[in-house]
């Protein structure tokens, strides 16, 4: 657990970077620093490690103050993550993650080991270990800074603006990939971002701060969402609230999948006729998975692959309500197509019974998943 | 000129190439030592804690502006009551080296620590790098490069410019030249010229190569 008590940053010029802050990142947990640029996130999270010394209050790691900890073994506790990764461009990638388990006082060797362990951990492959920073991409140069932060296997993780350098599609694989990792390893995060939106998906707790260094709010993503404390947290968490908090909301126990007929690959028009009464039949694959939908009352050979209509999205059995109404308000049926773990079709929702879904979970108010 | 460098004469006594040739490399060695005792650690410092960049700047600049001629002959001048022997020659000519040799080690070990990228440095602390830790692992590694171009510089101007030992009657490959000179002897002079500029380049060959095989490949693309 990190918890900061009364902290106040005030830099030489008299601007106070962080106002009074006090809060608590739970063990275990993802907090999340998120606020308009020149709030004091950054501030904020080098003060834990002390590459910012706070001018009053206190941070406290478990309970003991941070100032109690001599300097180098704090930072050595904490895994510490930088927006441009900040590798050591004259090592290779296995020697850049060994660093940190080689400070702790890890054999070299040893040390390697773990590190080329890491490697695959992240999301790499193997081939990469011998590589300079300098042949790297952005999203890869990000994975090898996370790997070094985790090579010391640290109790807590500091993460600043780790996923800002890449481009959306790369974030959204890291993101995933960050959350699938720190399911297994758990660690006590704080991160700090800019993107609301990267917030209201990775943390389980979100601080929002204001210019000059106030904590505004501080809730779990659905609460914000839902009640925002004032004015500057719902401006800044979004017009969407609405729709974006109903990814909070289970989809599975409020909706009941109806049967969707499908038609594999090849089928013949009237073939595929006889199935549906619809213009629009699902077209599946030999494994059972939905590739995408097709006009029945343009169709006039076998269907191809290139007749397919691809806009529909698909939503997971064990998903959530933006999902299920995002998947049936793309498909050119209306009807949201939901699939099971392994991908394979089974079966579909209607616009109109997810909206019924919708109305009973804001009736029951909380229907959020924690 | 070649059958003047060949001539077996010119090879034996106390004029002989291999000594003169040994001569040269001697100052210019001892020269580069005491440049780099000075000027590495200087740039080490003021590249680490970011203190006297403008001190620095300013001395290399001075020391750069020093015509060596003038120096040594006023160096002589006043050495010359002080020490007896050779050492009233030999130490203005080598503090005259070493001053020309300081500023591009001084300056390009200073560059090179300052050029490193500050993402990796600041991650370096953040790790638990002491100050002395994140010099030695990552700053000095990273400025490698910059450093020996500093070295191969100084290398190449103080052996170029070890020819005015023998203008206050030291020995080196300025034998050649001022001797020349003096007896109107065209091709020693110029076989002097030559071979300075020969061993200029094998020097510099054989820096080049060091620092081929000691830098990381990461640091060269
Ligand atoms: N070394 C410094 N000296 C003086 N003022 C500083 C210093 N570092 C930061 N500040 C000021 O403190 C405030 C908070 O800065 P900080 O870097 O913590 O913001 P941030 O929330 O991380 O912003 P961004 O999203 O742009 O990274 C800013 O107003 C900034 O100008
Ligand atoms: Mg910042």
């Amino acid at each position: 657990m990190i918890t900061f008590k009364n902290v106040t940053k005030r830099y030489d010029n008299s601007t106070i970077a962080v106002d009074n802050l006090s809060l608590e990142a739970p063990k275990g947990k993802i907090t999340i620093f998120v606020g308009p640029s020149g709030c004091g996130k950054t501030t904020s999270l080098r003060m834990i490690n002390r590459l910012i010394t706070p001018s009053s209050g206190t941070i406290m790691l478990d309970g003991q103050p941070t100032e109690a900890i001599d300097l180098a073994r704090l930072r050595r506790k904490i895994g510490y993550v930088i927006q441009h990764a900040g590798l050591f461009p004259h090592l290779t990638v296995v020697q850049n993650i060994a660093t940190t388990a080689r400070l702790i006082g890890i054999a070299k060797k040893q040390a390697l080991g773990i590190a080329s362990e890491l490697i695959e951990r992240v999301g790499l492959d193997r081939t990469f270990a011998n590589r300079y920073p300098w042949q790297l991409s952005g999203g890869q140069q990000q994975r090898v800074g996370v790997a070094r932060a985790l090579a010391s296997d640290p109790e807590f993780m500091l993460m600043d603006e780790p996923f800002s350098a890449v481009d959306p599609v790369v974030r959204h694989q890291l993101q995933e990939e960050f959350l699938r990792l720190q399911r297994d390893i758990g660690k006590t995060i704080i991160m700090v971002t800019h993107d609301i939106d990267e917030a209201l998906k990775l943390g389980d707790q979100v601080a929002v701060l204001r210019t000059g260094g106030i904590l505004a709010q501080i809730a779990s993503p659905q609460e914000l969402l839902s009640k925002p404390a004032d004015a500057f947290v719902a401006d800044f968490v979004g017009r969407d609230r609405g729709y974006r908090y109903l990814g909070f909301v289970d989809a599975t126990s409020s909706l009941a999948v109806a049967a969707e007929p499908a038609a594999p690959l090849g089928t013949e028009p009237s073939t595929a006729r006889a199935l549906t009464r619809d213009r629009w039949i699902l077209v599946t694959n030999a494994a059972a998975q939905p590739m995408g939908w097709v006009d029945l009352d343009q169709q006039t050979g076998p269907i191809r692959e290139s007749d397919l209509n691809l806009s529909g999205t698909l939503a997971s059995q064990s998903g959530n309500l933006r999902q299920v109404l995002d998947a049936a308000l793309s498909a050119p049926s209306g009807r949201g197509v939901i699939v099971g773990t392994s991908g394979a079709l089974l079966g579909s929702v209607r616009l109109a019974e997810i909206v019924t879904a919708i109305e009973s979970a804001k009736a029951v108010g909380m229907g959020a998943r924690s | 000129m070649i059958s003047w460098i060949t001539n077996p004469q010119h090879w034996t006594g106390s004029d002989a190439i291999p000594l003169l040739i040994g001569q040269h490399l001697a100052y210019s060695a001892v020269a580069l030592a005491i440049a780099v005792l000075i000027g590495f650690p200087i740039g080490l410092y003021v590249g680490h804690t970011r203190r006297g960049v403008v001190m620095v700047a300013g001395t290399a600049n001075a020391l750069r502006a020093l015509p060596s001629l003038g120096l040594i002959v006023l160096l002589v001048i006043l050495f010359g009551p002080v020490f007896a022997s050779d050492l009233a020659f030999l130490i203005p000519c080598v503090i005259v080296l070493v001053l020309l040799a300081v500023p591009p080690i001084m300056t390009n070990t200073y560059a090179g620590i300052a050029a490193v990228d500050p993402a990796a440095v600041d991650a370096a602390r953040g790790m638990g790098y002491s100050s002395l830790g994140v010099l030695l692992h990552v700053e000095l590694p990273c400025a490698l490069p910059l450093i020996f171009s500093g070295l191969r510089s100084a290398t190449l101007q103080v052996i170029s410019t070890a020819t005015i030992a023998a203008y206050v009657s030291l020995g080196g490959l300025g034998r050649l030249i001022i001797d020349g000179l003096a007896q109107r002897d065209y091709f020693e002079m110029v076989a002097g010229a030559v071979l300075v500029g020969a061993l200029t380049l094998v020097v510099d060959l054989l820096i080049a190569l060091a620092s081929r095989f000691t830098l990381s490949r990461g640091l060269m693309r």
